[in-house]
């Protein structure tokens, strides 16, 4: 399994915890290969430069996952990663496939400023 | 608001392999260089399962360890980094060259371009809109939400033909899309999907919009030869139409390209203005791998080194 710079969040009681005590979250869920890798590694430069931001990762296929499968914002989505952004617990933002920098940058602005 | 300037001897600009390689040896000579990139580093080799030929490596070594480690060569030599930026203007002309990010403003008399290509997009209608919602570009990634479905593949060349073969796996059925009468990946793939019972292909065909229909896709195709537009209702499309250039930022610049949009240099690397190089596939050259991407990069900064 790829192993990431992110946290890596590895069950649906850990995601709740990390958005009940987090204002701000973002977490990819895909695949742990090296396809999703372009977003994984955005959020890990982002890191810094948003660290008010809890950038993580998980695992799309695990049955845990099914917590973000499952989102009625992901209805339509086919392809990955899954990106969901939270924000004071609730989902405010979710993209579907992979995203460059500035989209990734342009949501946070959106949602997070 | 205020403006910070940062001076480098080098700028590159891409942290695929030719930039790295080029990193590596100018950082390592004490020139002191920074690696710009719209991404994080590894360009195309970071998303590649295995690389199998690349020298050094007896077993295949997949792909985001090779960059990743690339990287961290150049890292140790001193190579700065400023990893998911947007340039958001360049001058490339006079002794002194710069590049701005947000507020900061990167200066070097020289520069490398490494921008490498990306996949092509058909810049039709529905495009953007449904990606990700029943368009797709990666088998791998996205074949499985089409377990059991119809889907349609645009592209007729290698790549279009071997996602093909992995969505096969998947899918109940695929319409090929493809502007020509024959097609254009090698005669053993073609072959295998020609040749499936579950592959239709609609020769001299391209498509001119896509919509959406609860959760299918509508794709509206234009008959090449008799200019019939007809529609097709699947459950998805995966594109694979080649790979263009990532030249957009020098559009704008008097950097000399061919007419496929690819930077025109001499074998020094060197691009028609002055201390700007082009190393990499974003070169006008025949082959594009990895290790001709390295050569590039190395050449390059060995004729900076010359020069500094």
């Amino acid at each position: 399994m790829l192993q990431t710079n992110l946290e890596h969040v590895t069950s649906k009681e850990q995601l709740q915890q990390i958005i009940n005590s987090n204002e701000k979250v973002a977490v990819c869920c895909g695949r742990m290969g090296p396809m999703c890798i372009p977003v994984y590694d955005i959020f890990d430069v982002f890191r810094e430069k948003y660290p008010d931001v809890k950038f993580m990762d998980m695992d799309f296929d695990i049955p845990d996952a099914a917590v973000i499968r499952s989102l009625p914002e992901c209805r339509t989505f086919r392809g990955l990663p899954f990106t969901i952004y939270y924000c004071n617990g609730k989902v405010v933002k979710a993209t579907t496939s992979i995203q460059d920098a500035k989209q990734v940058k342009d949501v946070i602005s959106e949602v997070f400023s | 608001m205020s403006q910070a300037t940062h001076p480098f001897d080098l700028i590159i600009i891409g942290a695929g392999p030719a930039g790295l390689a080029a990193a590596i040896y100018t950082a390592r000579a004490a020139v002191r260089t920074l690696v710009i990139d719209q991404s994080s580093a590894g360009g195309q080799v970071k998303t590649t399962h295995q690389v199998a030929n690349y020298p050094g490596f007896i077993e295949p070594v997949p792909g985001y360890e090779l960059a990743g480690n690339m990287k961290k060569q150049a890292e140790k030599y001193g190579t700065k980094f400023e990893l998911a930026a947007e340039i958001t203007a360049i001058n490339l002309v006079g002794e002194e060259k710069w590049v701005k990010i947000d507020d900061e403003t990167y200066t070097a008399k020289h520069v490398i371009i490494a921008t490498g290509s990306s996949p092509r997009l058909l810049n039709v209608p529905g495009e953007q809109e449904f990606k990700g919602g029943g368009i797709s570009y990666c088998a791998t990634c996205d074949g499985e939400f089409y377990t059991g479905k119809d889907i349609i593949v645009v592209g007729g060349g290698n790549s279009a033909m071997e996602e093909s073969l992995l969505l096969l796996q998947f899918v109940k059925s695929i319409t090929v899309i493809h502007q020509f009468d024959t097609l254009q990946a090698e005669k053993i793939t073609a072959d295998k999907m020609i040749k499936n019972p579950k592959v239709n292909i609609l020769w001299s065909h391209e498509p001119r919009g896509f919509d959406k229909k609860d959760d299918r896709i509508i794709v509206t195709a234009e008959n090449l030869k008799t200019k019939e537009l007809i529609t097709l209702e699947r459950d998805g499309v995966f594109i694979f139409v080649g790979m263009l250039p990532s030249v957009d930022l020098f559009r704008n610049t008097p950097l000399q390209l061919n007419e496929q949009g690819y930077i025109v240099t001499n074998e020094k690397m060197e691009t028609n203005l002055e201390g700007v190089y082009a190393a990499g596939d974003v070169r006008d050259k025949k082959y594009r791998q990895i290790t001709t991407a390295v050569g590039d990069g190395t050449i390059a900064s060995l004729e900076i080194i010359q020069k500094i």
